[in-house]
């Protein structure tokens, strides 16, 4: 387990018209490296939780640290990956992935370059001039992946990716994203509803307990995955014991 | 269009009317219409003289004046109301209100304090246009994917760069749809400030055809108007339908 703090969360919560409080006093720490899962029913504040981290939301109380410096608004060491893709419906693929780029004033050849690079390390190579309606979800979700991955940022923010793409989309997507973080050894921290999605991607879950939302527990799975496919991973003892562990905990917050 | 099971262009309805038109003028059963033959041949003496040119020329000026001022002021108005809270109560109603109103009623008003003169109809073509056009790019800028916004804060967007790169290419559909009714409005206006004030282009030309019961040339002007509305808004709505693809896959 990689030891070093990249994001901190001290204390955080969040209410909105100082009535409905949708965050309570939330800690944690996510490891340099790992894929942290925020995992939790529906309306436990994980997407919250995760704008905050971004910096797209003020937390109402507490703060969020990341590699040091205190959050107080977007910056360019965290790069978020879109529930609903968030893609420029006017723009290309290779103009999408490029966006982050464009923003900041990279020129078009240099970021044309690097947003090629990443469209065919995302699978989507021959698609650069394509349209996003002309594209399925899973492949749109590639190139919003992309996009966060060509301006470089350190941690990647993921809110629920994959909850709008097929199930046999969704399990490529994860084996594929697993390999891809091995190369390009980011910090993801992953919002989902899904536990098995959590048990097989995670090296951290944080499980959230419904309205407001706090940490309830703190799951570190020990899934032996060198060596092993996913196939293999999937019927791992460890694998199905995660899983069991978390339904346990979550089926009392379920209604 | 399809006729006995055959497919016809649909420049053919249009023939079919002016033929209704030819056969009720050469039936002499009003003055007010006359052979449509004879409206042709009015307006191909009239187009080439100094007289129209002159006279197309004045109201173009205005026209293209009314509409420049329109599109400058009413677009970032639009955008103004949809994204500044204040400014969207503060002028929502009035604009709702203008935007309905017959505003033919004002332009005695306009020449009472601005002047009898190409500057009244100018503001005539203004206000003809301008309140759908905010009324559209509000609507426009307002229904722009908020998801898209904050895709954009998230990868470091500055204030402007929202503006220009998200909420006005996303609002482009409704711009263009203001836009062309803008335009269509604009038209009328120049045509309804001229004829009032009756001194000035296409308008003095109205009054002096229909004063002398000069039939023939009223009618070629009309149609010579309406083409320049019909291809004008046509136009607009070629470009709206280029970026059409985009408008339904939001």
């Amino acid at each position: 387990m990689p030891a070093e703090a990249i994001v901190e969360v001290r204390g955080a919560g969040k209410s909105y018209d100082g009535t409905v409080e949708a965050l309570r006093d939330v800690s944690l720490a996510l490891p340099q490296g790992g894929l942290s899962t925020l995992l939790g029913p529906s309306g436990c504040g994980k997407t919250t939780l995760l704008k905050i981290i971004a910096g797209l939301i003020p937390p109402s109380a507490g703060e969020v640290w990341v590699k040091g410096k205190k959050v107080d608004g977007p910056g360019p060491e965290r790069a978020f990956v879109f529930q609903d893709f968030a893609l420029l419906p006017w723009a290309t693929v290779l103009r999408n992935v490029a966006f982050g780029l464009e923003l900041r004033g990279v020129t078009p050849e240099q970021r044309h370059d690097i947003a090629r690079g990443y469209i065919e390390k995302v699978g989507l190579k021959g698609f650069e001039t394509s349209y996003p309606h002309q594209l399925s979800g899973g492949m749109r979700q590639r190139v919003g992946l992309a996009r966060a991955l060509a301006v470089d940022a350190d941690i990647i923010l993921m809110d629920e990716p994959f909850s709008s793409v097929d199930e046999q989309t969704r399990r490529k997507f994860q084996e594929e994203l697993l390999d891809l973080l091995k190369i390009e050894r980011k910090t993801v921290i992953f919002v989902t509803h899904s536990i098995e999605e959590a048990a097989y991607l995670s090296d951290q879950i944080v499980l959230l307990s419904p309205r407001p939302g706090t940490v309830s527990r703190i799951i570190h799975p020990a899934i032996e995955r060198g060596g092993k496919n996913p196939d293999e991973i999937r019927r791992d003892k460890n694998y199905l014991d995660v899983v069991d562990e978390i339904w346990q905990i979550l089926k009392r917050y379920v209604v | 269009m399809v006729l006995f099971g055959k497919r016809v262009p649909i420049v053919f309805s249009l023939v079919i009317w002016f033929v209704v038109w030819e056969l009720i003028g050469r039936a002499k059963l009003s003055t007010i219409v006359p052979p449509f033959s004879d409206v042709v041949a009015a307006g191909m003496t009239i187009l080439p003289t100094e007289k129209f040119s002159a006279a197309a020329a004045i109201s173009l000026r205005s026209f293209a004046l009314g509409m420049a001022l329109a599109l400058g002021i009413g677009i970032p108005l639009g955008v103004a109301m949809a994204r500044v809270a204040g400014v969207g109560k503060l002028l929502g109603m009035w604009v709702n209100i203008f935007v309905s109103a017959p505003i033919s009623a004002l332009v005695p008003i306009l020449m009472a304090v601005i002047g009898v003169g190409e500057a009244t109809v100018v503001v005539t073509v203004f206000l003809f246009a301008v309140f759908v056009i905010i009324l559209d790019t509000q609507v426009g800028v307002r229904q722009a994917d908020r998801s898209l916004v904050e895709m954009a804060r998230c990868f470091g967007a500055a204030p402007y760069q929202i503006y220009a790169k998200i909420l006005l290419l996303s609002a482009l559909p409704e711009i263009l749809a203001g836009v062309r009714l803008g335009v269509i409005r604009g038209v009328k206006g120049v045509v309804i400030g001229q004829l009032l004030i009756a001194l000035l282009g296409v308008g003095e030309l109205f009054e002096l055809y229909s004063k002398n019961f000069l039939m023939e040339e009223f009618w070629a002007l009309v149609i010579v108007v309406f083409m320049f509305a019909f291809l004008l808004s046509e136009a607009v709505a070629f470009v709206e339908r280029r970026i059409e693809y985009y408008a339904g896959a939001r």
